[in-house]
């Protein structure tokens, strides 16, 4: 048994971004198939146009078309792509000087191998099939042969400024959970609740954790708890959202396990959800043996025991 | 100013990690460590800050769940920052020197093995032109690499020999996740990884945390017999674009170490992840061939992401703990091919400040 659990898990966001009229200008060449620079105060051609000028810092205005052949000024090759870039296959990122801008710029140059480039050749852009208004309206520079030129792009399909460009954003992890995660997760695989008692403040904590927060301690002694507890506050949920799996209205209410130090919140069904009440007596109702995984998810709900409710006094410290 | 000094350091490093991103199981030893160095408790701490990101984390608030490994209650005083534990001590030094704390205690943590930490890093480009390509972090170093080489500002043998000496002084390194040197000849040998880049040239995904101590005045005193005094620290920035500037330069390096005294430095931490920003940084800060340089064996033997700047520092500080210097410098980057660094200079007396 390893001594973690793992789990791979991607986190995956859209970046929704305005350009403003700099970049918005750049990225209206792109989808045009137009690759446009932008001068500074000193006289040079910036690709992609800088928004401020990096002496004056004003905005830049004075905007500039370049040509989409240039030359190579520094390259590295790619030998293990990573996802989403330019190219699936081995590929060299370059630093290109379009011929018409005094800076290089950066994207991937489509070549076989290390043996294909070098610092000094000649390349063009080669356009997208589709271009929307974004950097990867390039799909990549090519080498240039001696006698080739550069290569029209096909009329764009709007000619509306581009003002906005979505960044879609994946990121794939091994994920793993604490050695204590870990205890609490095969517990509920095997029906049974785990905590872990800080040696220090004796508090017994569910799920554990690393350290007591409290005290910076870890909390070694491990703790089974009762699967009954009580109802220390509570609310009824109302509102619909995304990914809703229960119809409202229904109660999510915090439960102190008999035994533990910190309530663990969790689902109530079997009372009408205006019935629901502080200090109300609940036990854990779980799922069939044969749906369980290392998930609270494997207890289905808490449901009132029908025993009397507890005294205030018995869980206010741990509102 | 005040007088200001590191008094203690500890570290973890690893290739990986196999508990959880939020690193309060390395944490709590490591505290624990610095308790031991410093012979305080908790509260003796005025404020701590720590270095870290979701982004490698692959999870929200990784460093608010590390605060357990404090125990906070009751509250402590407390801050975060996105960078390095290079910069996480900064802001430390800048709050004693307000005179609101006397001492902090400042900690980075990262597990950079749990997702593919070159292409987490393309999130800290610009959005709009460069993230979307997913310029990783090993490609936009052999970039930089090359314009040195065409421009014959160092060639390879030079980088092979940062690579050599490193590895060959991280055998004394306990830490150290990559070690054993070869020859120069040898290392050439090696196949090309990312043509400029051979494996050795660019540092190991490391997992890991490290953390410092800064105390004041006696308050430093009270700690140890030889404080190792910041007598200098300075960070400077240079643009984010690979086209904008020089790559075989360092203007903000540059600027960072002018701003000190770097006289008189015998040893000079570097946090160098590819072996050719190494060649770059010694040029920058004028750093002649009697500076001994990474003794630890430096990034290019291990480098945990948001702690490695700041076990530069905490190298350095052990060498005027130690008696063994007199004046050491510690450096940090952050950012695409050094575009982002910080300088500081200690010493095992105060006198001769910059700050």
């Amino acid at each position: 048994m390893s001594r973690t659990l793992q789990a791979p898990v991607t986190v995956a966001f859209d970046y929704t971004r305005s350009t403003g009229p700099v970049v918005g200008r750049f990225l209206s060449g792109l989808r045009d198939g137009v690759v446009v620079g932008g001068r500074t105060s000193a006289g040079q051609v910036v690709v992609p146009p800088l928004e401020f000028d990096p002496v004056t810092h004003e905005a830049t205005t004075e905007f500039v078309e370049v040509s989409s052949v240039g030359t190579v000024t520094s390259w590295t090759w790619v030998p293990e792509p990573v996802k989403d870039q330019p190219f699936d296959r081995p590929f060299a990122f370059a630093l290109v000087t379009l011929d018409g801008a005094d800076v290089p710029f950066l994207h991937a140059l489509d070549v076989a191998s290390p043996a294909d480039v070098t610092t000094g050749m000649r390349v063009r852009v080669r356009w997208a099939a589709e271009r929307v208004g974004h950097i990867n309206d390039i799909a990549g520079f090519e080498p240039l042969a001696p006698g080739e030129a550069e290569v029209a792009a096909p009329a764009a399909a709007s000619d509306e400024p581009v003002t906005g460009v979505v960044t879609k954003v994946s990121l794939d992890y091994n994920y793993a959970a604490s050695p204590e995660e870990s205890l609490f997760y095969r517990g509920l695989n095997e029906g049974r609740i785990m905590g872990q008692r800080c040696p220090t403040c004796q508090k017994v904590y569910v799920p554990p954790r690393s350290a007591c927060p409290a005290d910076g301690t870890p909390t070694e002694e491990e703790v089974e708890l009762s699967q009954t507890g009580t109802i220390t506050t509570f609310c009824i949920v109302n509102v619909p959202f995304l990914g809703q799996k229960i119809t409202p209205p229904y109660v999510s209410a915090y439960v102190l396990l008999d035994g533990a130090d910190i309530a663990v919140l969790h689902l109530i069904l079997g009372v009408p959800a205006d019935e629901v009440r502080m200090g109300m007596r609940v036990k854990a109702v779980w799922k069939p043996k044969d749906e369980w995984a290392y998930s609270l998810e494997n207890i289905d709900h808490f449901a009132p025991t029908g025993d009397p409710d507890a005294e205030f006094d018995t869980y206010k410290q741990h509102l | 100013m005040r007088d200001v000094a590191v008094v203690g350091f500890a570290q973890r490093q690893m290739p990986e990690f196999d508990g959880s991103p939020t690193c309060v199981e390395l944490l709590v030893p490591v505290f624990k460590e610095l308790y031991e160095q410093t012979g305080w408790t908790r509260r003796d701490v005025g404020f701590w800050c720590s270095g870290s990101s979701d982004y490698l984390a692959g999870r929200s608030f990784s460093f608010v769940q590390a605060v357990d490994a404090i125990g906070v209650i009751p509250p402590v005083n407390e801050s975060h920052v996105e960078m390095d534990l290079a910069w996480a001590m900064y802001e430390a030094w800048i709050k004693i020197q307000t005179g609101e704390v006397d001492t902090a205690l400042v900690y980075a943590f990262g597990k950079s093995s749990a997702g593919v930490l070159r292409r987490t890093l393309a999130l800290q480009l610009e959005p709009y032109t460069m993230t979307p390509l997913w310029p990783d972090t090993v490609s936009l170093a052999g970039l930089q690499a090359r314009a040195g080489l065409d421009a014959g500002v160092w060639d390879e043998r030079a980088m092979a020999e940062v690579a050599n000496r490193s590895l060959t002084d991280a055998e004394k390194n306990e830490y150290a996740i990559r070690k054993g040197g070869s020859s120069v000849d040898e290392l050439l040998a090696r196949p090309m990884y990312a043509d400029p880049l051979r494996k050795h040239d660019c540092s190991p995904v490391t997992d890991g945390v490290a953390a410092l101590v800064l105390a004041a005045g006696d308050k430093a005193r009270e700690v140890r017999e030889r404080p190792a005094w910041l007598t200098g620290i300075s960070h400077y920035v240079d643009p984010m674009g690979m086209g904008v500037r020089d790559l075989t330069r360092s203007p903000s390096a540059q600027r960072a170490g002018a701003a000190l005294d770097l006289g008189g430095v015998e040893v000079a931490e570097l946090h160098a992840p590819f072996s050719h920003q190494e060649l770059i940084l010694r040029t920058e800060l004028g750093l002649g061939d009697d500076v001994a340089i990474n003794p630890s064996g430096g990034a290019l033997a291990s480098n945990p992401m948001f702690s490695a700047g700041g076990i530069r520092v905490g190298e350095a500080a052990k060498k005027i703990w130690s008696g063994e210097a007199d004046k050491t410098l510690a450096h940090a980057t952050s950012g695409p091919a050094l575009q982002q660094n910080l300088v500081c200079t200690l010493s095992g007396s105060t006198e001769g400040k910059n700050n």
